[in-house]
């Protein structure tokens, strides 16, 4: 593709900018890969008091197990600490809060986005006066209830309440999706003589997937990002990754064990950076697709 | 479409909300204004030969019966809004009277554990929001700059801060920059000082988590305005170009104009988000220099003791916060839209 005009650039402009690119992909990435690197090493070179390319080259490493790197973080989180128990758990929560919170949101999501009475509009207001709610304010709500009626600790009670959370999110992204599909559609099906329920299922739920995909992914970084509500609401033996991280910082601070954090910070990262690869097109247009339609 | 039909297709949704969103402030308004029951205290007398004397024990099981009986305590009224954890009016006035200055003044209320908070998470809010959307900004000219091709993977890496995680990026950041850590090092070689320490400076823990947020929302920014850029009207510009417009009067009166409304979307979602700001300060374990409203109600809710009514004191206030924070959106909302939906 040639150039536009209007896209030249002079060469100290351009200069500058791929300058700043670079130096910005260093500070986007580097994080990432040194923690990776450090993750196969003893904790005595990933944090080293000495010189830190100890942590590159790794001397003690190579005194203490022989090798250049030792998989020993990873083998106590995940079979001493029991990681994969947390990862279950995870696994869990954020399938069932993705398919609960896409049914919900669909239904609703089109019956706003058809809806011509002026309630509909003032229910995306409050749902978005929901969605600025810190999520931990809510979560003051209810441990007393939730304690007085035994339902603390267990995934079901933080599925569905990750679900409730999500809502506000879900539905002001589905409506703005369904908004896009002309109104025709379901409207000639009526005419024909289908039910609004059967236009919805027959005429609608064919061609909404990449929108519902698009909003799937971004209900599964909630439940899957979420510290504040799995952190409080789930007993021990039902933690989720994320709070188990965290528990990992308070409890075992003694030598070694801060590796298991390290590790497991690797192994919870790992499916993110593969759900970028996948849907990175589907993230980008989600992340705009309130912005550039204004 | 018909109201039933409306009402059938929002009954999942909205019982949802209403449930776990809705009933929860309300929960949280109720708490507020209950402290739990004090320690039964009875008073005993013990008798012996040289005659009586009365001493009080605490009767643990009057107390757990009360407790049982009504677990939301007694009612304080406002009392626990304006205790010393909270808005702490009687301390304020103490002050003022007692300080030298407003400086000395200011000083002293941020002392006060709520004041804090909230001076941390307003100034966070204040820095990061408009620090990362000039950085997504900047970061979205230059892959605008770069052939198409390569611009791919460049999005790929730009995407990561802000995806992982919260407790995980900032858990990484912290990591490099304890005083054993790669930066920390760094950051000790150039200010020549062996003993630098992030984690004991508090000065140096609110950059840090300043640099956090920012490092972890410019993506979103970039995002926005790289999709932005894509959309810039091209025959606006270079009919700008013909007319003889120079390349800042282009940007000036073409592209910007063409970006504010994205800009505007953009900051009120980032002030929502950061004024929510939570976890980095688990990660960095920042409590002793930098609390947010929001970890100010965590650390209340965890622990042995669950402060459940200070929490919901705090909430109460945090949301009433959001409230005003958003309110310019709604009464502008209010007045356009409000008035044309109907």
């Amino acid at each position: 593709m040639t150039t536009r005009i209007a896209d030249r650039r002079p060469a100290a402009l351009q200069l500058f900018l791929t300058g700043f690119l670079v130096l910005w992909l260093i500070i986007a990435a580097f994080p990432f890969l040194w923690t990776l690197w450090g993750s196969f090493k003893v904790e005595g070179d990933f944090f080293s008091k000495a010189d830190w390319m100890n942590a590159l080259t790794g001397p003690l490493t190579q005194a203490e197990t022989g090798a250049a790197f030792t998989g020993a973080g990873y083998w106590g989180a995940w079979v001493q600490e029991e990681f994969w128990r947390a990862a279950l758990n995870t696994l869990i929560v954020v399938v069932s809060v993705v398919c609960i919170s896409l049914t919900f949101g669909t239904l609703g999501g089109y019956a706003l986005s058809r809806s011509p009475y002026r309630y509909a509009f003032w229910l995306l207001i409050v749902a978005l006066v929901f969605r600025a709610m810190p999520p931990i304010t809510l979560v003051s709500g209810y441990l007393l209830p939730f304690f007085q009626w035994n339902l603390w600790g267990h995934l079901p009670t933080a599925i569905i309440v990750l679900v409730a959370i999500n809502q506000p999110f879900t539905l002001w992204m589905l409506t703005s999706f369904f908004r896009n599909i002309p109104k025709d559609l379901d409207e000639s099906a009526m005419v024909d003589g289908c039910s609004r329920f059967q236009a919805f299922r027959h005429v609608i739920i064919p061609v909404m997937w990449p929108g519902v995909i698009t909003t799937g992914l971004f209900s599964f970084l909630l439940a899957y990002n979420d510290f504040a509500v799995t952190a409080m609401l789930l007993s021990k033996e039902n933690q989720t990754m994320v709070p188990k991280i965290a528990s990992f910082l308070g409890t075992t601070q003694t030598k070694g064990n801060v590796m298991f954090a390290v590790s497991s910070v690797v192994s919870v990262t790992a499916p993110l950076f593969l759900l970028v690869l996948f849907f990175q097109r589907q993230i980008v247009s989600g992340l705009t697709a309130g912005a550039v339609k204004g | 479409m018909k109201h039933r039909t409306f009402l059938w297709f929002m009954l999942p949704s909205a019982t949802a909300m209403v449930l776990f969103i809705a009933l929860p402030i309300v929960s949280v308004l109720i708490q507020s204004v209950y402290a739990p029951h004090e320690q039964v205290i009875r008073e005993v007398e013990n008798c012996t030969l040289f005659g009586c004397t009365t001493s009080t024990v605490i009767d643990q099981e009057a107390t757990r019966a009360l407790r049982e009986a009504e677990p939301l305590g007694r009612f304080v009224g406002t009392a626990i809004y304006t205790d010393r954890n909270h808005l702490a009016l009687s301390q304020i006035g103490a002050l003022w009277s007692a300080s030298s200055g407003i400086g000395d003044f200011t000083g002293k209320l941020l002392n006060l554990p709520f004041y804090g908070a909230l001076a941390f998470t307003l100034t966070y809010t204040a820095l990061v929001t408009p620090l990362s959307i000039i950085l997504g900004f900047v970061i979205a000219l230059s892959v605008n700059a770069v052939p198409r091709l390569m611009r791919g993977p460049m999005i790929f890496v730009s995407l990561l801060p802000m995806i992982v995680t919260p407790l995980v990026g900032a858990l990484i950041l912290f990591w490099m920059v304890d005083a054993r850590g790669i930066l920390g090092a760094a950051m000790q070689a150039l200010a020549g000082d062996p003993d630098l320490s992030v984690k004991a400076s508090t000065p140096l823990m609110w950059a840090m988590l300043i640099v956090y947020g920012i490092w972890s929302s410019a993506p979103f920014a970039f995002v926005v305005y790289y999709a932005g850029l894509q959309t810039v009207p091209q025959d606006s510009l270079e009919s700008a170009m013909i007319d003889g417009a120079s390349r800042w009067e282009r940007i000036r009166y073409v592209v910007i104009p063409h970006l504010v409304p994205l800009t505007t979307f953009m900051a009120l979602i980032k002030i929502m988000d950061n004024f929510r700001v939570f976890e980095p300060i688990v990660s960095f374990n920042a409590a002793a220099h930098a609390q947010s409203l929001s970890f100010f109600i965590y650390s209340d809710l965890g622990g042995e003791t669950r402060l459940l009514s200070s929490a919901a004191a705090t909430s109460v206030l945090t949301i009433l916060g959001v409230v005003i924070l958003l309110s310019p959106v709604l009464v502008r909302t209010w007045r356009s839209f409000g008035k044309g939906a109907a």
